[in-house]
């Protein structure tokens, strides 16, 4: 379904600001699973979410998604098969359009846009049904601009818009992490119903545990821009949070220990 | 009566000015100055074709495309070329100057011997008021129908710009287009190029900013080379008048204050200046002017305690 190819990316190559974001990934996923990221800042792991978005083109490695190879298409042409949510709640709605024609926007993801009326009475009506199933109290709402509209009405709303069209692949980059914990809650269990009835293949960041462990039914961990751990199968079920932290906790340890060596080496070489 | 019929016409006139400035500013933020060559661009298009005899309508409208090519370079530029969007105004803007004067082949192209929109309209209106007569009256006042009619005719082209405008905000591509300027991240993840659509609302919005200038040269009988200096700041005090007077987020009534607000401007400029106000200072009046509106409602939120807005 999505098959990622030893991808390579460096920002800002041959500065002093040089990172080498992604090292060699290589994964696959299967049609219908649900993979969730976890890492330490700075570990790649929005990187690679963007990477397969097209926010940037790779350096190197290849990207497949829906038996298309899609390494080298921009952005806005991989929507058709990608749908996205954000981990700032303000960058996946468009703030003084109503909530109807942002959804009508949504209802055209990846499709032609032409001088046909973004709205009518059949998908204002659609529109409608589908709102009232968030349970927000927002059907009644749905002329209102969406700037009016709390963070985690927004994030529902664009989780809403992101598979209105089933997306081959949906996105999730931290889409909770700014929400309060009430918020966090709904807009995940709303993401668990919907993954769920439309069966849609997802890669999802997190720094939640408690998510990684409760939500998908893969898990890999990233470090320096490469896969560290990959659990799935028997592994992944046993898993508890305090297995992952711990995991943490030794990256974290033989992180110290790097920068110990490092040290030991310049004072004694330099 | 006949000043003020005169300052609601070019106030219309230059509405079409504003409805483009709205459209690059408000619509997609982007500060676009290619406006001041565009305005020149139409009128000097409109004109040289006058002079060679083609009609108004056909000469008007090639003023208008002439505009759409200038605002897609500047488009073009600022998203293919990767140049700062005020830069690549002023490129063009710059370079219109020179194409300006080969367009015009002088500086000046007088009017006052070709048939243009204001003859035509005057026809309409004399066939209209069935007589051969040059005035009539209106309410006890002595009214010129070729001024008349002229603002009529001004009128209708104002409506039907305006109608057409918001209607198009109301299609797929249209809404496409707001968003852009709303969220582009957003709209890129939805499958539209924001670069498409930014060439495509700067082509637009220069289409009618040089058809004002179309309009204004055959209004006032000339073209000139200098005409379209200032004229963003113009549409830009329009657009801010606009929007105090609806005070409102929606489209259709942010058009029709763009419009409204045009007009009365226009009107306010006619009644300082005769009341004695310099001409030579009327520019550093209309900067001044839209410098107060942009930092008044900041400093008014300073002043004010901050009201936030209720979460639900």
């Amino acid at each position: 379904m999505l098959e990622l190819q030893n991808l390579v990316k460096t920002f800002n190559p041959g500065t002093p600001n040089e990172v080498r974001a992604l090292r060699g990934v290589t994964l696959t996923l299967e049609r219908g699973s649900f993979l969730i990221i976890i890492g330490t800042n700075g570990s790649g792991k929005s990187t690679l979410l963007n990477a397969v978005a097209g926010t940037f083109l790779v350096d190197s490695g290849g990207i497949t998604l829906a038996n298309q190879n899609i390494t080298k298409l921009p952005e806005h042409r991989r929507a058709r098969l990608i749908g996205r949510v954000f981990q700032n709640p303000f960058s996946g709605t468009a703030p003084s359009m109503t909530i109807a024609e942002n959804l009508a926007l949504a209802a055209r993801r990846g499709q032609p846009r032409g001088l046909g009326w973004a709205l009518n009475p059949k998908l204002r009506q659609q529109i409608r049904d589908r709102i009232r199933s968030l349970n927000m109290g927002l059907e009644d709402r749905i002329d209102n601009a969406i700037g009016s509209l709390s963070g985690g009405q927004r994030q529902a709303l664009t989780l809403l818009m992101a598979s209105w069209l089933k997306p081959d692949l949906l996105l999730l980059d931290e889409h909770t992490a700014a929400l309060d914990p009430k918020s966090a809650d709904q807009v995940i269990r709303l993401t668990h119903e919907i993954i769920q009835r439309d069966h849609l293949t997802t890669l999802m960041v997190t720094h939640s545990m408690q998510q990684a462990v409760h939500l998908g039914d893969r898990i890999i961990m990233m470090h320096r821009g490469q896969v560290l751990h990959d659990l799935q199968g028997a592994e992944r079920a046993r898993v508890r949070p305090e297995d992952l932290l711990n995991r943490f906790e030794a990256v974290r340890r033989r992180e110290q220990l790097d920068a110990g060596v490092a040290e030991m080496l310049q004072s004694n070489y330099i | 009566m006949t000043l003020l019929i005169g300052a609601a016409t070019i106030g219309l006139i230059l509405a079409l000015l504003a409805l483009g400035v709205y459209l690059s500013f408000r619509i997609f933020n982007f500060p676009d100055i290619t406006a001041d060559g565009s305005v020149t661009l139409g009128a000097a298009v409109a004109s040289i074709l006058l002079v060679h005899q083609w009609s108004p309508l056909e000469a008007t409208l090639a003023g208008f495309l002439a505009g759409v090519i200038a605002g897609t370079l500047t488009g073009v530029l600022h998203t293919k070329f990767k140049i700062n969007g005020l830069l690549s105004g002023i490129l063009v803007m710059t370079a219109l100057y020179s194409v300006n004067l080969h367009v015009m082949g002088k500086s000046n192209i007088p009017l006052l011997n070709e048939t243009t929109f204001a003859d035509q309209a005057e026809s309409f209106g004399s066939a209209f008021l069935g007589g051969d007569k040059s005035e009539f009256l209106l309410a006890g006042w002595t009214v010129g129908v070729r001024d008349a009619s002229m603002l009529a005719g001004v009128f209708l082209v104002v409506l039907a710009v305006g109608l057409v405008l918001y209607l198009f905000f109301r299609t797929n591509l249209g809404t496409s287009m707001r968003a852009t300027g709303d969220n582009p991240q957003m709209i890129c993840a939805l499958g539209v190029s924001v670069d498409f659509i930014i060439i495509l609302g700067l082509a637009l919005s220069n289409g009618l900013i040089a058809l004002s200038g179309a309009l204004l040269a055959q209004y006032q009988g000339f073209a000139d080379v200098q005409m379209g200096i200032g004229m963003v700041v113009w549409g830009l005090a329009s657009v801010i008048i606009g929007e105090a007077l609806v005070g409102s987020k929606k489209i259709g009534l942010l058009i029709t204050g763009a419009v409204m607000g045009s007009v009365l401007f226009r009107l306010l400029v006619a009644i300082a200046l005769r009341w004695g106000l310099n001409p030579n200072d009327l520019k550093l009046i209309t900067a001044l002017f839209v410098f107060a509106a942009l930092v008044t409602p900041a400093l008014l939120r300073k002043l004010r305690p901050a009201v936030k807005p209720s979460a639900t």
